[in-house]
């Protein structure tokens, strides 16, 4: 943690950006970024901009400046200062109480995922907010989940207020819609914490009575003594039977009741049957029972859960499309008095007809029709689909489009919630919980030990009532004590919790290690195109046709920056053109959509779609293009192409070529099928290759799969991926940015560590097997054990020892042999410190 | 050794206000964040400090 505040990968970014620039401009005191001017200066210190000055100011006249000390230039760049009202939403009431965790008269508590949260610098300043802000009381950062909770007093700061000193600080809340749902829970619930701390209470105290005995200290075994200490131990392993075990008892009884047997029904076996000898001894006086294994079980079994609870707290596995929603829009006010003015509301607050004003950059919350401007729509994450559509007024825009051009604006057609983006949340698969807590290597494992265990108890207990009727009853619950699976319970929760750490640091985020059984039993992979296998910015573009003159491509280069189709703009980014300044655009053109047109020096240039130059009477010399392609022509004569493809992710075609292998491959595209012949080619003749996909036919395509019995795994990246990664039995999210949003899944991956992909699946089988491993080893010592306790032997002593000592070796083997073969998986590097996640 | 019987409960409840602390512990909420309060060791200010300052702004 303490190497993440260094080096935090943002930090050195912009380390190397303001290097680059050291010998042009200072750093900006406050931020880093490379001061423009010298227009923002105090004493010694410059600044880039008014914004990161004001702030300096007032963290200095607040006697703040603490704040430069703990890191260098710990601010955020803040070109523009943000009013108040922009958060005046929040003050209605319908926000806020949702949004608030705590509300009373006096004093209030709301929680603010604050993204720019970076250093240990941010986390002083913001838990210092009182100092800046009269009535906000004590302040709370949590680090991991990069969210500030504040305490404030509502008569003397409003809830917006607060939040938009947030904002003016560079710390602005990140206020999605899915932030009014409840908020989620830390990954080990406090009941399980305090289940463990009893049990190793009692644990500890027990053995403390137990070893005189083991010892055979013959002063502290007199009657007086063993009296006390049993009636001790009974008074000290109630609450461990009562309170520390309770999920156990429900758990057994829940799959009694479903008629299957899950590792939690010999585990409440053995607790009864440990129990109920243990008593039964203390009060007839005959001993002083089995506590301290009693204990020693829980804690153990305990400290087993606690550990697989393992959790990336920065990283949220269930988020659906209201995480990737704005919680508020600027809307066009329409009462007659201030027309046309913006106001800013939440989603919760609009209705059908509402007129809504959408920026470069920013979400089409809900189907609208389109009535001013022109729209230029990014469906990339939403439907698949690679490249920007445009819209012209009284079009329909579907929500979730992201508009990148100029202003536009909306009026609504359908509530948020019954927008066409949001239907696909009412399938069936989102309905139900996916039961993944079930079928399970331990689970399968434990029925046949089961049923194995009562045999041979009872058939101990009948071979011994033959001559001796009390041996008989000893041999029978000495056998369900000794074969109580605490080892076999232990093996699975740390294989798998060692395994998820293990991957956590190589970039993989599970889920649960749930994630790598199913895992291990994928047969089918399906991908998603968009995003996920290709990139869409940084194609390479080339030029097909005659060669051009450098006034040529000059010309073409000027005329193409005139357009903000983002074609043209690839178009003008490949061509990076040495001196000589660029000519001047007469009559300029733009049919939206379609294509340019203006006069450069004297000669008209097209460049456009090959439809566009056909209908403009320019003969072209193919008629088939494959991918995107702009075209261009010359007073009126064609002269040839720039072909932009869709950029494939390094390494892919290893990747898959290796999967191939054993799995059955599929791709799922909700783009066009221009690129057909190229991804046949990548993926071989066997696979299911389908373009123009919506994601109920997605989802839909996996239930197939699914239905011939095969076991799916589903890479996509975008919410049209939700469905299909919902259904699959593993669904895994390509983000190109850990922390960013993405749909939910059960692994989250960086994009750059996809091409690991059939090695984290082989991994998954080599945890599978070391868990088999596990069970084994176990299951000797249950062997042992049993063959004491069937012969009516078994002592407090033997089971004081065997029943520690084989959860240690299970334990040390399960996290020893992961870490070992972990390394040699070929996972890939470990990450930065800067990168890791707790 | 009849000693034992009383060091023997006195042990058991001085245990049971350590697991008293683990309890109070576990219920404010110190089990939830463990990154944090490692970050906020590396600013020099004592949790003190930050108690008076507050008292100071709420008493002004």
């Amino acid at each position: 943690m303490i190497a993440a505040l260094s080096q935090h990968p943002l930090r050195d970014a912009r380390n190397v950006d303001s290097a680059g620039a050291a010998a042009l401009a200072v750093a900006c005191f406050h931020c880093g970024t490379p001061c423009p001017d010298r227009n923002h200066v105090r004493g010694e210190r410059s600044f880039c901009c008014l914004g990161c000055q004001t702030v300096h100011e007032l963290l200095q006249d607040q006697g703040l400046g603490h704040y430069y000390d703990l890191g260098a230039t710990p601010g955020r760049r803040q070109p523009v200062l943000t009013g108040e009202d922009r958060y005046a939403f929040l003050d209605d009431p319908s926000v806020r109480d949702r949004l608030l965790d705590f509300a009373s008269d006096e004093t209030q508590r709301v929680t603010f995922h604050v993204p720019a949260i970076h250093c240990v610098a941010c986390v002083w300043l913001l838990e210092n907010l009182f100092r800046l802000q009269p009535g906000v009381g004590s302040s709370t950062v949590n680090f991991a989940r990069r969210e500030v909770s504040i305490q404030f007093d509502p008569r003397q700061v409003s809830l917006a207020k607060v939040a938009g000193v947030l904002d003016s600080l560079g710390y602005p809340p990140d206020l999605k819609l899915s932030a009014l749902d409840s908020r989620r829970g830390s990954a080990v619930p406090r009941r399980l914490w305090l289940q463990l701390g009893v049990a190793g209470f009692v644990f500890g105290n027990t053995m403390l009575f137990s070893l005189p005995g083991y010892f055979g200290l013959d002063a502290f075994s007199g009657p007086a003594f063993q009296k006390m200490f049993g009636v001790l131990s009974l008074l000290l392993g109630l609450p461990v039977v009562l309170f520390s075990a309770a999920d156990y008892w429900r758990a057994a009884w829940y799959s009694l009741q479903q008629r299957r047997l899950s590792i939690e029904v010999p585990i409440a076996l053995g607790i009864a049957a440990l129990f109920a000898q243990s008593a039964y001894e203390v009060l007839s006086g005959y001993g002083e029972g089995y506590f301290d294994s009693l204990a020693g079980l829980l804690f153990f079994l305990l400290s087993g859960r606690v550990f697989q609870q393992k959790a990336f707290d920065r990283l949220t596995f269930d988020r659906d499309y209201k995480a990737f929603f704005p919680l508020s829009v600027i809307r066009l006010n329409r009462a007659e008095a201030s027309a046309g003015t913006e106001e800013r509301v939440s989603l919760a607050q609009l209705n059908v007809g509402d007129q809504l004003r959408i920026r470069h950059g920013e979400l089409v919350p809900a189907d609208s029709r389109l009535i001013r401007g022109e729209a230029s729509m990014d469906y990339s994450f939403v439907t698949g689909e690679a490249d920007p559509v445009q819209r012209r007024v009284n079009e329909v825009l579907y929500a979730g489009g992201c508009q990148t051009g100029g202003t536009i604006d909306l009026e609504i057609l359908k509530p948020v919630s019954q927008s066409y983006l949001a239907s696909l949340w009412n399938q069936e698969a989102f309905r139900k919980e996916k039961d993944d807590t079930f079928d399970t290597l331990t689970n399968r494992y434990s029925v046949r030990f089961t049923w194995l265990i009562l045999l041979i108890a009872a058939g101990a207990a009948a071979f011994w009532t033959w001559s001796d009727p009390a041996r008989g009853v000893r041999a029978f619950v000495g056998v369900l004590i000794v074969a109580c699976p605490c080892a076999l319970a232990l093996a699975a929760p740390f294989t798998l919790g060692t395994a998820v750490r293990v991957l956590g640091r190589r970039g993989f985020f599970l889920r649960n290690g749930q994630v790598l059984e199913a895992l291990a039993r994928i047969d089918s992979v399906v991908f998603d195109k968009t995003g996920t296998l290709t990139v869409t910015t940084g194609g390479e573009v080339k030029f097909t046709g005659p060669q051009l003159s450098p006034e040529d491509l000059r010309a073409i280069r000027a005329l193409a920056s005139q357009s903000s189709h983002p074609l043209a703009r690839r178009v003008v980014v490949s061509l990076t053109l040495d001196s000589g300044d660029a000519p001047e655009v007469e009559e300029f053109c733009e049919s939206l959509g379609q294509g340019v047109t203006g006069r450069i020096q004297g000669r008209e240039w097209w460049l456009g779609s090959p439809e566009w130059l056909r209908e403009a009477g320019v003969e072209l010399t193919a008629t088939v293009f494959e991918g995107s392609s702009v075209h261009v022509a010359r007073d009126g004569r064609y002269c040839g192409r720039f072909s932009v493809a869709n950029s494939l992710r390094p390494e892919t075609d290893q990747l898959l070529k290796g999967l191939a292998n054993d799995c059955e491959l599929s791709l799922l595209s909700g783009d066009n099928d221009r690129e057909a012949a190229r991804f046949r080619t990548l993926f071989g003749l066997p696979a299911t290759l389908e373009f123009n996909q919506s994601p109920a036919r997605k989802l839909e395509f996996i239930r197939s799969l699914q239905d011939q019995g095969r076991s799916v795994m589903m890479v996509g990246d975008g919410l049209n991926d939700a469905g299909a990664l919902r259904q699959s039995q593993v669904g895994v999210a390509v983000v190109e940015q850990i922390g960013a949003f993405s749909p939910a899944s059960d692994i989250i991956l960086e994009a750059g560590r996809l091409p690991r992909l059939g090695a984290l699946r082989t991994f998954a089988g080599t945890t599978m097997t070391l868990i088999r491993a596990s069970f084994v080893i176990s299951t000797l010592y249950n062997v042992i054990g049993l063959s004491i306790a069937a012969s009516g032997n078994l002592s407090p002593v033997v089971c004081a020892i065997l029943m520690p000592l084989s959860s240690v070796t299970v334990v040390a083997f399960a996290v020893g042999a992961v870490h070992w073969f972990g390394r040699r998986a070929g996972l890939g590097p470990v990450l930065g410190a800067g990168e890791q996640l707790s | 050794m009849s000693v034992i019987l009383l060091l023997i409960p006195f042990s058991i409840v001085i245990a049971a206000g350590f697991l008293g602390a683990f309890f109070w512990a576990v219920r404010s909420g110190q089990y939830e964040d463990t990154a944090t309060p490692s970050m906020r060791l590396l600013t020099d200010e004592t949790a003190k400090v930050r108690r008076d300052n507050l008292d100071q702004e709420r008493g002004s």
